[in-house]
């Protein structure tokens, strides 16, 4: 259609009554979609919650979750950043079972391998494993972020070095502290990218206790709540582990 | 989508001026967040977000493909002279000047509104996307000129829209009913007589 004949066909006379009739029509059908429109929220809004968030909007949570797996590429990197960019002042967000004081004399880091059948291992000898240094932009979900220096040793190092394949090969890490009262849970492709790690370092100084001594996780592909501090407990799963934030309303995935 | 924005942008109520513990001024009191129904439920805001974030991308897609298919984009896209009548159908609706320049569906300052609502659209996409997964997708990042740009920009689209629904509602209250019910009906009457004269 050339510009002229759709300029000019746009113009017509209509009788009284059909525009009387299409008026009536168009008027129907604009009340029919804001009403649609009202309950439609209204529906959505009376559904039964499921783990915190509208059952509707869980499942489309997951849908996004499903998507963005699907897609995940752990050759994409968080952004790294150099030692003088890191905040000398470290922000320090959510104490939920958290210790004030923990003795490393006997704390191990418990992993289970498989049910009955758990790895103790001290921070000593994770100490001694290969150390990676992480600069990145933490972010919060809360939506705050900070650029922040740790160090320790790779996750996937570590699995290797404890003989962990079969491990590496389930769906999930499960993680909680040392008196389970916090409790995360991570896709194994996420835990197993190249800058996670087992950290125990913070600005070159070992943990402060608020920050997660003696172990905690550093996962720069997860916002903040996944980076659980004062690790107790390690075990791997098919399922979707059991995860803290997750029950209450918001995403599992929580990915970046 | 912006009500689940404000219970995100609105889960804490940081936007204060403190001196050490002491808070001196609240930008927003609680009177404020109660009468918007903001109650501090930043789980809840998020999962309405992206889940509404699909209609918002699937609305766009389709709003766009029925003005390019239907041919309408011809009255919405600005043409060379629109940035020069822009100013004119301003000045006339500011009621400073007299004269309108001539129009056809939509005036200069419409199609320039409205087209650029598409990119304002565009944009929303893009600056959530950096935010949503800056790692994922870091290339809309690197796009918007990192993290905080991304913020702000998002933040400011969003007042943008704001502008735009406040405007146009005004506007359509001044016009009057026949342009209101041309709105709705698709059909703007030119002509009252026996026959009816209507331009689609």
């Amino acid at each position: 259609m050339s510009k002229q004949d759709f300029f000019s066909k746009r113009t017509k006379n209509i009788s009284n009554t059909s525009f009387r009739r299409s008026i009536l029509l168009s008027f129907i059908i604009f009340a029919v979609l804001v009403t649609t429109g009202i309950f439609a929220w209204q529906w959505l809004n009376r559904q039964p919650a499921e783990q915190g968030a509208l059952k509707p909007l869980r499942k489309t949570l997951e849908l996004n979750e499903k998507v963005l797996k699907s897609t995940f590429d752990t050759g994409r990197l968080s952004k790294v950043y150099t030692e003088k960019d890191a905040a000398k002042y470290v922000r320090v967000n959510g104490n939920i079972g958290m210790q004030k004081t923990v003795d490393t004399s006997a704390w191990r880091l418990n992993v289970v391998r498989n049910a009955g059948d758990t790895l103790k291992i001290s921070l000593a000898d994770i100490e001694q494993l290969p150390k990676a240094d992480v600069i990145f932009d933490f972010k919060c979900i809360e939506g705050w972020s900070q650029v922040s220096h740790w160090a320790g040793v790779p996750l996937k190092t570590f699995m290797e070095y404890y003989h962990l394949s079969a491990q590496e090969k389930m769906n999930y890490v499960g993680l909680q502290t040392i008196d389970k009262k916090y409790y995360v849970g991570i896709d194994m492709p996420s835990a197993l990218q190249s800058q996670t790690i087992l950290c125990y370092e913070m600005n070159n100084k070992p943990l402060p206790v608020n920050q997660g001594y003696p172990l905690r996780l550093i996962i720069p592909v997860k916002y903040g709540i996944k980076h659980l501090k004062q690790i107790g407990t390690m075990y791997f799963s098919n399922e979707k582990p059991p995860d803290y934030w997750a029950e209450r309303g918001y995403d599992y995935y929580a990915g970046l | 989508m912006i009500w689940s924005g404000l219970l995100i942008y609105w889960a804490n109520s940081i936007y204060k001026i403190q001196v050490g513990n002491t808070v001196i001024f609240h930008f927003f009191p609680k009177g404020f967040y109660k009468a918007l129904k903001i109650p501090f439920h930043l789980a809840k805001g998020m999962s309405f977000h992206f889940a509404f974030a699909w209609l918002f991308i699937i609305n766009g897609i389709l709003y766009f493909a029925y003005t390019i298919f239907s041919g309408e984009w011809r009255y919405l896209l600005p043409n060379k002279k629109s940035f020069k009548e822009a100013w004119q159908v301003l000045l006339h609706d500011l009621h400073i000047k007299k004269y309108h320049p001539p129009q056809q569906k939509y005036n200069a300052a419409q199609r320039i509104a409205y087209t650029a609502i598409i990119f304002m659209g565009i944009g929303s996409l893009l600056t959530g996307l950096a935010i949503y997964k800056p790692v994922q997708f870091s290339w809309a990042l690197f796009l918007c000129g990192g993290y905080e740009a991304a913020r702000l920009e998002h933040f400011i689209l969003t007042i943008g829209y704001i502008l735009f629904f406040l405007i146009h509602i005004i506007q359509v209250i001044k016009t009057g009913w026949n342009n209101f019910q041309a709105m709705i009906t698709g059909l703007e009457v030119i002509k009252q007589d026996k026959q009816i004269t209507v331009n689609e």
